[in-house]
């Protein structure tokens, strides 16, 4: 497994569950790339009908299992909230919600469950909510919205944790060091060359995030995408209780603009911090602090909650998201070589997807059938 | 308007670097967070005026950035200079210990602030400890102000290589005496090789235990000592957010800099004990020498001088460093972190999740993600996981309001 960020831990999670031995290698140790730099919204209400939407379904019921069953790391089941500005606004999010509601996971898209269990959460919850109800769910909304649409199964976890009780709970070996190059017999990869030397397996899974397509013998176009959090100071009870953000944040996930792209996202931690984020820019690997997109984003937090303006900020960083063309996530097996899968190219929803993402390629790699089609995210897609 | 210099910091090094700046005609801005100038050392005394300065005092620097040719340096005003001075001084070092979460326990810089800064007296009945030779003119400020101070206790033991940099420096040597002459005026003892490992009390500081120290710091026969207040130093660190949001190389914790002052990048300079702890006079020193990256050339006598000054900076570096053994002071519930109450246990339950490094650790159980940032508990967060204590990196350099963040947005300002 190259990479220790939350695709590579649940990857060895759900493996060694299903009896592989697993040797986890990051050069950085877990959660040292873009999970210690993001957030950590497990998200259905940002995913458009169609496989992301599939796979963030199935990740929302996976991540309640693990709750359970590994836990530790602030599984918060605190629902979403979406806020238009404008009557206009209001009208493109809640067609964009009915299509989600409509969308129903395929039939015969769940082989692994009997007869007579029926599908868990297999649509979306989406339930609009008029202008006057906001402060229902947010008393300290601003004034003036149009109104909005509340998802119940959106959540959150603290990603850094997840990822590290996970890798932790999966018994796999963490070994500190670069992999510099696959090591290849023929068509198949037979291992892993690192700083600590060779390291021999039957198969591997890339999981080095926004790194991963850099290995010359199996090249992959993966871009960063950069991100901004701001961080406020601790509050006794903080005033954001969802996850809130503005429908603007919907027309920019699946955006191709190169520039900068900013939407409030907005929701308090366990810690009583509040963040906010995020931004989008592409801008290569340069992870530098721009002050005036942090303005921006401190500007549309107030916009959305105007009690935040006399509140500190204390931090702010910036994490890079893996992104394929497609915008979609690239999991399974390589095209040109045997034996290597990949996970990968999570974008700005690698927290969410990992879960069902680990259990797409643990079935690719023992030979069970998939429970989402794994068609949409094959590696070759690109070729 | 636009100054030739901006320093940043009214302490020792920041005041003769705008006074000398001033008389050789530059436009000089002179920006300091506190209300008064003077920094650590001179605060509370009589300051000189300084004419031809535009002195902005009440400013919490919180970002620079390089901006076509200039640097932007924000406060709650925004001001542009072409050339900066760095001059933010630096923050006492603590290392956790039981029961220093409790009010009571002071940081030496901070004691010595409250009597020469507000006029306050910290406590009653006091101790000082620490390591370092600024214990002494803290414990001497303490007595001055009226505080009954019970011991004094310096971790480390006597060093020979201190003694030696000592007599080379007579002025040093003077002033080392007349603080233990006051000392023993008073009958404070000075005690080496001796550190409070613990704080005791209900609500706030009742008394502390006191330990004999190994040669690297580890306990034995203690003793408890009746106190209402402790201050405890051990040593300083470079305030350097700024240099470090501006990519100035670093060596270990202090901006490096050549003879005048300037840091690897072009346009910034850094003097005083940003650029490594000297004692005040060093930074009056460099403070002067960064004006000569301006104009003139650099006196011969000013760089010979500060050579001198830092060897004697040297000998006290390696003459009191903070040695391992406090690990022993703790207990499984010491709080490490006390911005977020992080305990010992805490961070040994994030190392064995698979926190090998200060940033993992961070993020998995939150030392250092609270109001100071690091500030207090870094040290003892990299000795915990094994690495050197390094500069981290801050983006914003104090706090600042999200309302104020707002005004920085450059598109709107257009
Ligand atoms: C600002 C921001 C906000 C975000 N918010 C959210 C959110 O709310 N919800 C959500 O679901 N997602 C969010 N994301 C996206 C999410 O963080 C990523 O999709 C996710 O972390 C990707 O996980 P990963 O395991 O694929 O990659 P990473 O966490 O980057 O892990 C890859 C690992 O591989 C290692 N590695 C790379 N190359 C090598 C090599 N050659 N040798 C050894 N090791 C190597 C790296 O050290 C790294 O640890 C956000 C991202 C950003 C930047
Ligand atoms: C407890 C204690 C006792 C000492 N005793 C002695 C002694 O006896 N003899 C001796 O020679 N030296 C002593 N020193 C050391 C002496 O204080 C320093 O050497 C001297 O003050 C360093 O001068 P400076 O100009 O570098 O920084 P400082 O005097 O520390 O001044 C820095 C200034 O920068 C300001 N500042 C910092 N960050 C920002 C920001 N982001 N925005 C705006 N302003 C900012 C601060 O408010 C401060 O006023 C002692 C220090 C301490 C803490």
């Amino acid at each position: 497994m190259v990479g220790a960020g939350i695709v590579g831990a649940s990857c060895a999670y759900v493996l060694t569950r299903a009896g592989v031995r697993v040797t986890v290698v990051d050069r950085g140790g877990v959660a040292s790339g873009t999970t210690g730099a993001g957030e950590g919204n497990i998200l259905v209400s940002d995913k458009e009908p169609g496989p992301e939407l599939e796979l963030a379904l199935r990740s929302n019921e996976l991540w309640r299992e693990l709750d359970e069953e590994c836990g530790g790391f602030e599984w918060e089941p605190k629902g979403g909230l979406v806020v238009a500005e404008t009557p206009e606004v209001l009208d493109a999010l809640t067609a964009f919600a009915d299509t989600q509601r409509r969308h129903t996971r395929p039939a015969g898209a769940d082989p692994g469950r009997p007869e007579n269990v029926p599908p868990a959460s297999v649509q979306v919850a989406a339930v609009p909510v008029a202008a006057e109800n906001l402060r229902g769910f947010e008393p300290h909304l601003a004034d003036g919205l149009a109104g909005g649409v509340h998802y119940p199964q959106d959540a959150q976890v603290q990603p850094m944790l997840a990822a590290a009780r996970l890798l932790k709970a999966s018994g796999a070996r963490l070994v500190r060091t670069a992999v510099e190059r696959f090591l290849v017999s023929g068509d198949r990869v037979t291992g892993v060359r690192t700083g600590q030397g060779d390291l021999y397996a039957d198969a591997v899974v890339n999981a080095a995030g926004t790194w991963a397509g850099s290995f010359p013998q199996a090249p992959l176009p993966i871009r960063p995408r950069k991100g901004f959090i701001l961080v406020t100071q601790p509050f006794a009870v903080p005033p954001v209780r969802h996850k809130v953000y503005t429908a603007a944040y919907v027309t920019n996930v699946a955006s191709d603009a190169e520039g900068l792209e900013t939407s409030g996202v907005i929701e308090s931690t366990r810690a009583g911090t509040v963040l906010i984020g995020a931004s989008r820019q592409r801008v290569g690997y340069d992870t530098a602090i721009d002050y005036p997109v942090l303005a921006k984003l401190a500007r549309q937090a107030i916009g959305l909650f105007p009690v935040l303006g006399d509140r500190q900020v204390m931090r702010a960083y910036a994490g890079l998201r893996p992104y394929s063309p497609d915008h979609l996530p690239v999991i399974g097996p390589d095209h040109r070589l045997g034996n290597l899968f990949h996970a990968c190219g999570h974008e700005g929803a690698g927290i969410g997807l990992a879960p069902a993402t680990a259990e797409m390629v643990a079935a690719q790699l023992t030979g069970r059938p998939p429970r989402v089609d794994p068609a949409p995210f094959a590696p070759g897609r690109f070729a | 308007m636009s100054y030739d210099l901006a320093v940043i910091g009214a302490g020792p090094a920041g005041l003769t670097a705008a006074r000398v700046a001033a008389k050789r005609g530059l436009r000089v801005a002179l920006l300091d967070a506190y209300a008064t100038t003077g920094g650590q050392f001179l605060r509370g005394t009589a300051q000189p005026r300084l004419t031809g300065v535009d002195v902005l005092l009440g400013q919490r620097v919180w970002a620079v950035e390089k901006s076509a040719g200039a640097f932007l340096v924000h406060a709650s005003t925004t001001v542009t200079a072409a050339t900066l001075l760095v001059a933010t001084g630096a923050h006492d070092r603590v290392i956790p210990f039981p029961g220093w979460d409790l009010p009571g326990v002071l940081t030496a810089g901070g004691a010595q602030a409250l009597v020469k800064g507000e006029r306050i007296r910290p406590g009653e009945e006091m101790v000082v400890a620490g390591t370092g030779p600024f214990l002494l003119p803290v414990a001497v400020t303490l007595l001055d102000a009226g505080v009954r101070v019970k011991e004094v206790l310096e971790a480390n033991r006597p060093s020979p290589r201190m003694a030696a940099a000592l007599a080379r420096i007579p002025s040093k040597a003077t002033e080392a005496l007349g603080y233990a002459r006051r000392l023993a005026e008073a009958r404070v003892p000075y005690r080496t090789g001796h550190a409070v490992v613990a704080a005791h009390g209900e609500d706030s500081v009742e008394g502390v235990t006191v330990a004999k120290l190994t040669a690297d710091w580890k306990p034995y026969a203690w003793r408890t000592v009746d106190c209402d207040t402790v201050a405890v130093g051990y040593g300083f660190t470079p305030q350097a957010d700024l240099p470090l949001q501006l990519g100035c190389a670093f060596s270990g914790d202090h901006v490096v800099t050549d003879d005048r002052q300037r840091t690897s990048v072009e346009g910034v300079l850094a003097a005083g004990e940003v650029t490594g702890v000297a004692g005040a006079p060093s930074a009056v020193v460099e403070g002067a020498l960064a004006v000569h990256a301006l104009v003139g050339e650099p006196p011969p006598r000013l760089l010979a001088e500060k050579a001198r000054l830092r060897r004697f900076a040297r000998a006290l570096e390696l003459s009191y460093p903070v040695r391992d053994g406090w690990r022993d002071w703790l207990t499984p519930d010491t709080v490490v972190c006390r911005c977020e109450e992080v305990t010992l246990r805490a961070i040994d339950e994030a190392r064995d999740l698979g926190a090998h490094d200060p940033r993992t650790l961070k993020l998995l159980a939150r030392p250092g993600m609270g109001w100071c940032q690091g500030r207090m508990c870094g040290h003892a967060v990299a000795r915990l996981t094994g690495h050197e204590p390094a500069p981290q990196k801050r983006p914003f350099a104090q706090p600042i309001t999200l309302a104020d963040l707002t005004l920085h947005d450059r598109e709107d300002n257009a």
